[in-house]
């Protein structure tokens, strides 16, 4: 494949935020992650955990609680209000202001007709969620303190609300309170210090769990009030629960870092009475672990360390997959940097390194792009657009609503994904830049456009929507071209070939594509790849590919990367990588020649750099590497809290 | 032959009716019976004829216990009397046993299968015979691990489901790269489905939830920082108990999963827990040959076999004079004293006087060196550290004896006594100094004497220093006389005398190193005997020349002190042979091929306490002292001859017939004043006269005394049928008052009367003698008499003495 100059960069110190809350949609398979500089990232479950949508947040805007009604979303925050999202714009459908204070915590029926939510100054409030928004029902009798975690009977009958020392449980009826469980310190607390309950899980039986800062998973009789055992977890904080579907099993989240698993199990086999049980320990986080979700057959954590871990529990597992192996997502499955081929610096999305991006304001950068040329910096928030010409500071600001950019190959034009899969095409010249045109798909699904790319010769533009279509537009005559046929997973990188004009599509599934645009069909080689089969090592990468490009000398060279490795696919060699083992370039070169030819293929891997944001290859055949060390975000955390280590 | 091999605790048993009474262990071929209370051996179990492997409480009558070995038998003993009540033949070697409530008359046992083991389930046969031949096997897993600890019975739902824990799942827990969570150990809930298993990283898990959809879910505990050897569960289920190498026993509450409390310093690493079946004891036994009994989770009881440390540091055995008993290592850096005589370690003597770390690959503070002189009165240590010389540290120790403290003191301690390691130390054996050389690796010898100050404080200082040639010196000998110091430099012995340190003559007889050296006794104290790795040499004093030298490699070369006799250990193609000979004469009287595998590593010759009067040839030696060996696997053997084998067993067949009770204090306390008693009035001085008159007097005595009393009607029911009984008889006899009279008379100054009974005695036997035939009520009268006198007497005696 030859060798390259590689400029290593570490310069971008890309900083995720931790994860603050987590809610499941069993029906659709979404998981909604909320951070805590307030913006929100929907995974799909059914499709390798892609992170399909992100809205981006605000400044001074966290979030606490995150709840699905159906199938929408709420927040609620600090700041005291609510908010609805808009999936399909990503972006914020309305906000609402609780009027009770910061609010704690937020929680939907089972049902997914009623919020309930916990505020500072002790109220839990209902809300109806009405077809348009939500509106106020009542007030359930005000308690001393602030609620700070709620939880739903299965029926919707009552709600129970966990405070500072005390848990209540509410018929949401009458609204009035049917229990009050009095949580007491753990041995050897001060008494000055109370203990806060921090989470509560009401199960269908009428039995009550809660976490509390005092380390004790308690499970309490909910028909009589009555504790019934107490697990000592840890000597610091149980932060969050929460319950399987069948409710046979229960997890923890705990400031040490660890997600202990409880099932109910019955002592003696056979016999009805069952017991809460302590059984696993999972420890993958290093810092508190603020939300977990148990999904019957695996546990997903967050917390301050800021990776997602989903961790498969392999007693519900049969057959070995991807979906038995532990995953980490630390990264966004996105292209965070754009790169002009030209000798300029690479310019990274969030970046407070660059002065124009500190003019971006209190919204948080949604995308962001440089021209080929590298005259021209275009950023985007959730309301505005903003363009800066490069060397001379001028800005030029158009209000549009923008979630996707790019840029022609010779810089002379900019397109915009906009609402309704709608894509805007500007003309950009020295004065400034002219709005020319919309590009409109031919049918509207009205989901919002997550990829856009152009080809070299100006001609064509495709589109890929969050349904997973793509859709390519012929710039010259300015009306859609052709739908490229819906695979089930979705696209995740994609480019044009700029020597055959054919679509190169990588998905979430770690399939390959290849498009001919002007035949309107796949290529030979994509069909060759799928007739064979990718290897299954390939397959079993856990991270998306983020970034397709080609080699500007020879583009039959595809290069694509993940997070842990970069790939070229030499697209002339028809050898796929058949034999058992996937071998990289490493172990390659240190095979003897005649073995060397035997594992040969076309998939040519590297795995030297770690933990990968880009990788382009410039035009004098030098490869820009950009990394991201985990240590570096780990050495820019707080400091976890002190644990006793055996021999220190 | 064997004297002792293996200790291990299998399963506590005692009686239910009170407290736990009784700790049975398999050691060796036998199996043991301790008090819990006392620490005291209550009963020796013996019959089996090879070593005993699983120890385990008959599930239908707790008063029984099954034992397994691997000479192919099963025996059902009843451990509170110390008899055998059955013995099943099996024909495998039995690895270990288990019994389940859930299956009565069916035993569990683990038996070699070509290559690997089996799990099989035997019938035990109900016929009445003792002997019988249980022949109805059938498998039940094969392939199971032969260790004891690592399978175990759970409490199934139903009887015919089972929970039998094995290695089975080693292959998948194994899976995962670079974890090392070998299953080690394993231990079933009493009641409930949970499966606790210990593994190779110190982790405990609790496995839940077996039902048939593999759904089965564990719980991870860690504290030991090795591996886990033994699990145990209380019968409640409510504690968990588990041991390791850092000998401490850790107490895990099942409900509450972070609680644990921790017995620490048991003093060596934890081989096996047992509970008692009340709960309130438990029982460890350690790898150093111990057994500690717990009881409300504080040391209540140890019981100290002979302590195998991982390797016999000391060149020599010893024996210590004052209490005949056997001095070797002990614990790490103690000294133990063993006595043979009672399979028990007397005391543990502190050299090292530092707290041992259990932790693997520590270099820390051994006794390689310890020497006794004649009259036990000091004791000299080496104790040392690091092997290399550059971390070399070592001091010698001098301990005397002090008189009222009974045990040794620490005198003098010198640190780094030479430049390089100790190889040899020897007190002179003269009676009118004390003196001690040392022999090391820096090509001198050293020669310490006691000061000889005025001062209360006395110590040792270094007298002479002496090298030959520049040769590294390898041991050192004196005469029996002390008269001369042989010490053997490389391939030369050179001789010294003691009081002049001048040479007195070099011997030579290449090639190979001197290793062994040693001067005849008693009549052959002319020659001297020097082993080489291939030859035997002896010189003669006397001519300054070779006697004779044979060619073998002796491992071991031993006098013994009481005659002329010299063991060699003759290590021959993977076995030892022993020869026995005098060194005036080169033809051995007696050998023995093969003795055991392997090196013999020590011998000494322990004296007797009365000597034997064989006259056979072959087993004259044996007379005045008893050769005991170690060896490679640090088993103590000895050697008895067939007279002395018959003796042990009459003893035993006496006391079987004679005294089923168990030997207790009161029982000796009552049972002597008893036979003192009879011999007062029936004045026989012979036993066998007196136990000829026992049996028709005692008959329903022995009976009543005898049987248990839970077996027993009650008190007040037999009271009354058994006095009037004795009381009919009582009305014909007339010379009763007579008698009376004068027993109580005898009663009176029974003290002085003992010495006077003597002359008139012999007389007196020939007429009760004669008298005994016609008078049966009479017999029994006495009986009565007797035992009406017996509660004051008692207390008289008592307060007497």
């Amino acid at each position: 494949m030859g060798e390259f100059t590689v400029h290593r960069v570490r310069f971008f110190h890309y900083m995720p935020s931790a994860v603050r809350a987590l809610a499941f949609q069993p029906q659709r398979q979404k998981i909604a992650v909320a951070r805590t500089d307030g913006s929100l990232e929907i995974l799909n479950r059914a499709d390798h955990l892609f992170q399909e949508k992100v809205i981006p947040g605000r400044e001074q805007r966290g979030t606490e609680a995150l709840a699905w009604a159906g199938q929408r979303l709420f927040s609620a925050g600090l700041n005291g209000e609510l908010v609805e999202y808009d999936m399909q714009e990503l972006r914020e459908k309305y906000r609402l202001d609780a009027s009770g204070g910061p609010v704690w915590t937020l929680t939907c029926n089972p049902q997914g007709t009623r919020l309930a939510v916990g505020c500072e100054d002790g109220t839990v409030k209902l809300f109806e969620v009405c077809d348009d928004g939500i509106q106020f029902e009542r007030n359930l009798a005000k308690q001393k303190g602030r609620i700070l975690s709620l939880s739903w009977h299965p029926s919707g009958s009552r709600l129970v609300a966990g405070m500072a020392g005390v848990i209540w449980v509410f018929d949401a009826g009458t609204g009035q309170s049917v229990h009050r469980l009095l949580v007491e310190r753990g041995t050897g607390a001060p008494r000055s210090k109370e203990c806060v309950v921090w989470s509560v899980v009401c199960l269908s039986d009428g039995t009550i769990v809660s976490g509390d800062s005092s380390g004790n998973v308690k499970v309490w009789d909910g028909d009589t009030g009555t504790l019934i055992r107490n697990h000592q977890v840890t000597k610091w904080d149980v932060l969050a629960l929460s319950v399987s579907q069948d409710e046979t099993s229960l997890v923890a989240g705990t400031s040490e870092g660890t997600v202990v698993q409880f099932q109910h199990l019955s002592v003696v086999l056979g016999r009805e009475d069952k017991e809460w049980v302590q059984t696993r320990t999972f420890k993958n986080h290093t810092h508190d672990v603020r939300a977990v979700l148990e999904l019957d057959t695996a546990v997903v954590s967050g917390g301050m360390d800021t990776q997602l871990v989903v961790r498969p529990l392999l007693d519900k597992i049969d057959v070995k997959t991807s979906a038995s192996a532990l995953r980490k997502i630390h990264f966004p499955h996105r292209r965070l940097v754009s790169c002009s081929r030209t000798n300029l610096p690479p310019l990274s999305r969030p970046s407070r390194g660059t002065r124009a991006l500190q003019l971006a304001g209190e919204e948080h950068i949604c995308c962001s792009a440089l021209s080929p040329c590298g005259g021209w910096v275009v950023v985007s928030t959730v309301t505005n657009l903003r363009l800066y010409r490069l060397q001379c500071d001028e800005t030029i600001s158009i209000t549009k609503v923008t979630n996707q950019i790019c840029f022609s190959s010779d810089s002379s034009y900019l397109f915009t994904a906009s609402t309704c899969s709608s894509v805007h095409v500007l003309a950009l010249s020295q004065s400034g830049c002219t709005f020319v045109c919309t590009l409109k798909p031919k049918s509207c699904s009205g989901q919002a456009i997550l990829l856009l790319t152009a080809s070299d010769d100006g001609k064509w533009l495709a589109a890929a929507n969050a349904d997973h279509e793509v859709q390519v537009y012929n710039l010259q005559k300015r009306k859609a071209y052709c739908t490229v046929p819906v695979y089930s997973s979705g696209v995740t990188a994609m480019s044009i070939n700029p020597a055959t004009n054919n679509l190169f599509m990588v998905h979430a599934d770690q399939q390959i594509f290849e498009f001919s645009l002007e035949q309107k069909q796949y290529t030979d080689w994509s069909r060759l790849v799928h007739r064979k089969g990718l290897h299954p090592q390939w397959l079993e990468r856990d991270t998306p590919v983020t970034n397709v490009t080609f080699s500007p000398r020879n583009p039959a060279h595809v290069i694509l990367h993940d997070m842990y490795m970069f790939c070229i696919i030499d697209q002339t060699l028809v050898r796929l990588p058949s034999v058992a083992k996937l071998v990289n370039q490493l172990t390659l070169r240190s095979l003897p020649e005649k073995e060397r030819r035997a594992h040969s293929h076309a998939f040519k891997i590297c795995k030297t750099f770690k933990e990968l944001l880009f990788v382009e290859l410039l035009e004098d055949q030098s490869l820009v590497v950009i990394e991201r060390p985990l240590l570096d975000i780990t050495a820019q955390l707080p400091p976890p809290v002190r644990q006793k280590k055996f021999a220190t | 032959m064997v004297e002792q091999t293996d200790i291990r605790v299998v399963r506590c048993g005692g009686s239910k009716i009170c407290f736990s009474t009784f700790l049975i262990c398999a050691s060796g071929d036998s199996v043991k019976v301790f008090s819990t209370r006392t620490e005291e051996c209550v009963h020796v179990l013996h019959g089996h004829a090879n070593q005993v492997t699983g120890v385990a409480l008959n599930p239908a009558n707790h008063l029984q216990v099954y034992s397994c070995s691997l000479d192919g038998t099963v025996r059902l003993w009843d451990f509170i009397d110390g008899i055998l009540i059955k013995t099943f033949t099996v024909g495998y070697k039995i690895s270990s046993i288990y019994v389940s409530n859930k299956h009565i008359g069916v035993i569990f046992i683990i038996l070699p299968m070509q290559k690997h083991f089996q799990l099989v389930a035997v019938r035990l046969p109900s016929a009445l015979e003792q002997e019988l031949e249980a022949r109805e096997l059938s498998a039940v897993l094969s392939d199971v691990s032969p260790v004891p600890a690592c399978t175990a019975f759970g409490q199934g739902v139903s009887p015919s489901c089972l929970i039998f824990v094995c290695f089975r799942f080693k292959l998948k827990a194994t899976d995962k790269k670079g974890a090392r969570n070998a299953f080690t150990c394993v231990a079933c809930h009493p009641k409930d489905d949970c499966i606790a298993t210990g593994h190779q990283d110190g982790k405990i898990r609790l496995w839940r939830n077996f039902n048939q959809k593999k759904e089965y879910t564990y719980s991870t505990q860690h504290w030991h920082h090795n591996a886990v050897s033994a699990l145990c569960f209380s019968p409640e289920g409510m504690h968990l108990l588990s041991g390791g190498v850092e000998s401490v026993l850790v107490q895990w509450h099942c409900k509450e999963v972070n609680k644990k409390n921790f017995l620490p310093r048991l003093g060596g690493a934890i081989a096996h827990i047992c509970v008692s079946p009340d709960g309130q004891m438990y029982s460890t036994s350690h790898t150093n040959n111990k057994i500690t009994i717990i009881s409300s989770f504080r040391v209540s009881a140890v019981i100290q076999g002979l302590v195998k440390g991982a390797k016999n540091k000391l060149p020599h055995l010893m024996i210590d004079p004052r209490t005949k008993a056997l001095v070797l290592n002990g614990k790490p850096g103690h000294l133990q004293f063993y006595s043979l005589e009672r399979d028990k370690q007397l005391y543990s003597l502190d050299i090292v006087q530092q707290e041992y770390i259990y932790q693997a690959g520590l270099d820390q503070f051994e006794v390689v060196k310890a020497a006794l002189d004649g009259t036990a009165s000091w004791l000299a240590t080496v104790e040392q550290r690091g092997s290399k010389i550059s971390s070399l540290e070592f001091s010698l120790k001098l301990w005397s004896f002090n008189e009222k403290a009974q045990s040794f003191e620490l005198n003098t301690t010198i640190t780094a006594p030479h430049q390089n390691m100790i190889t040899a130390m020897c007190f002179s054996p003269a009676m009118d100094t004390t003196m001690l050389v040392t022999v090391a690796k820096d090509d001198q010898f050293k020669v310490w004497l006691l000061g000889s100050d005025l001062d209360e404080q006395t110590s040792w200082s270094c007298e002479h220093l002496g090298s030959y040639h520049g040769l590294q010196p390898t041991n050192c000998c004196f005469s029996g006389d002390g008269s001369l110091l042989a010490v053997s430099f490389a391939e030369v012995v050179t001789l010294w005398s003691p009081d002049t340190w001048e040479l007195l003559t070099t011997l030579c007889q290449p090639p190979g190193t001197i290793e062994d050296l040693c001067f005849g006794r008693l009549s052959c104290s002319k020659y001297l005997l020097g082993t080489t790795t291939k030859n035997l040499l002896c010189w003669n004093l006397l001519t300054c020349a070779l006697e004779w030298s044979t060619s073998m490699d002796v491992c071991v070369l031993r006098t013994d002190p009481l005659s002329e006799n010299v063991a060699a250990f003759c290590h021959n193609s993977g076995k030892t042979d022993l020869f026995v000979f005098r060194p005036s004469e080169p033809r051995p009287l007696f050998t023995q091929k093969a003795v055991c595998v392997g090196r013999v590593q020590r011998c000494i010759f322990v004296p007797r306490e009365d000597p034997l009067d064989s006259c056979d040839e072959w087993s004259q030696w044996l007379n005045r002292s008893r050769l005991h060996f170690l060896t490679e696997q640090m088993e103590l053997l000895t050697f008895s001859t067939r007279a002395e084998d018959e003796r042990i067993l009459n003893s035993r067949k006496e006391l079987l017939v004679d005294d089923s009770v168990a030997m207790t204090p009161f029982y000796l306390l009552l049972g002597k004043h008893r036979q003192q008693q009879q011999e007062k009035q029936t004045s026989v001085p012979s036993q066998a006269a007196d136990r000829a008159q026992l049996p028709q007097g005692c008959v329903a005595i022995r009976e009543l005394l005898h049987t248990p009393a839970h077996v027993l009607p009650p008190a007040s029911f037999l009271c009354s049928v058994f006095l009037n009984s004795l009381l009919i008889s009582n009305t014909d006899e007339k010379e009763l008052p007579e008698q009376e009279v004068d027993s109580e008379k005898e009663e009176v100054d029974s003290e002085e009367e003992m010495e006077m009974n003597n002359g008139p005695q012999g007389v007196r036997t020939q007429g009760s003698v004669g008298e005994a035939p016609p008078s049966l009520s009479r017999a029994e009268e006495k009986e009565l008499r007797r035992l009406r006198k017996t509660d004051f007497s008692w207390v008289t005696s008592l307060t007497s003495s």
